[in-house]
């Protein structure tokens, strides 16, 4: 981490204070103004237009082998996405995803 | 619904609340280990989960922050993530709109994914609620999940001390990340969405740590959006 203390409050201050300005929005300062339909439906992408790019290259090129692509890491990652999928469960993926890494990891040595 | 009272809407938000927990804890088990790993102090990890209480917004700071990515991509990045609740917010406002503000604010506090979802969700099924039960309702939801993110972030980071590095907890990040997008690619938007987000961030990896996952998310928005409207108008 090369975060100043300062700077790590920092973000979690202005992203506390962010956060929940966009939560108090319509609740509190907006009313019961309709949004334009434009914006509800980008709205609606924001979480699977970020997460996906953002786990994408920890997935390809993991920090804990220096960057190099790891067997291991990549069924676990294909494990969580394939059971996601199917089960349509969080908690499911992320079990069937660390349990392809531990035995992956136990298998490949 | 006879004999509905704010106290039974109050019981019926705390009952409807609790199966959310069996997902809640582990993720909030998860964050004080990741964060605790690394490197936050448990003051500071514990200042995430009480001001910003929203796990994916969450892991993407501590992600981006351990990349050394600038104060300004940290923040956008993560705020982006909180945008959808814009939408959530907007949700509540024919329900909970009347209520005085401060009873509005404090809503606005615990609007977070599953009190929204399982509010929403009671609210049409039971039009006749009064505005009071409605509010019992959403605070008796709010009453457990709020202290259980807060208090088992605060058990992880003490259990990550206790657990070996054999276990590969670096890659306990990404699993979460994929274990929330996966069962969220509901359309074929969404999943137009998901693979743009992914193919630009790869091609746009070399700019300058953070700022190619910005642009690449915003194009990826777009494309959802779009898809959508196209699907819309065959439909």
């Amino acid at each position: 981490m090369t975060f100043t203390t300062a700077e790590i409050w920092a973000v979690i201050v202005l992203l506390g204070l962010g956060t929940y300005l966009i939560r108090f929005s319509f609740l509190g300062l907006i009313g019961d103004r309709p949004m334009p339909p434009f914006v509800l439906k980008l709205l609606r992408y924001t979480p699977v237009a970020v997460l996906p790019g953002m786990v994408a290259p920890l997935v390809l090129w993991p920090g804990a082998t220096g960057g190099e692509p790891d067997l291991a890491r990549g069924l676990a990652a294909l494990a969580a996405f394939g059971i996601g999928l199917a089960t349509r469960s969080t908690i499911w993926a992320m079990l069937g995803g660390a349990g392809m890494l531990y035995a992956a990891l136990f298998a490949l040595g | 619904m006879t004999g509905s009272t704010p106290k039974s809407a109050y019981r019926r938000g705390l009952r409807d609340g609790a199966p959310f927990l069996i997902v809640l804890v582990p993720f909030a088990l998860l964050f004080g280990v990741v964060a605790t790993e690394a490197g936050l102090t448990p003051g500071q990890t514990m200042g995430f989960n009480v001001l910003v209480i929203a796990g994916a917004a969450q892991f993407t700071a501590v992600s981006l922050m351990q990349e050394g990515a600038p104060l300004f991509v940290v923040l956008s990045t993560a705020l982006a993530v909180n945008l959808r609740m814009a939408m959530y917010s907007a949700a509540l406002v024919p329900h909970l709109g009347a209520a005085p503000l401060w009873q509005r604010a404090v809503v606005a506090y615990m609007n977070v994914d599953q009190t929204y979802a399982c509010s929403v969700v009671e609210y049409e099924r039971r039009p006749d609620m009064t505005l009071a039960e409605k509010l019992a309702f959403f605070f008796g939801l709010a009453t457990l999940i709020l202290p259980f993110w807060i208090g088992f972030a605060w058990v992880g980071i003490y259990a990550a001390a206790a657990i070996p590095p054999a276990f590969a907890l670096d890659f306990a990040m990404p699993i979460a990340f994929i274990a929330i997008i996966a069962p969220s690619l509901k359309s074929l938007a969404h999943v137009a969405a998901a693979l743009t987000s992914v193919v630009a961030a790869l091609l746009l990896a070399w700019l300058p740590s953070g700022l190619g996952l910005l642009l690449a998310a915003g194009c990826a928005m777009a494309v959802g959006a779009a898809v959508e409207t196209v699907t819309e108008r065959r439909a």
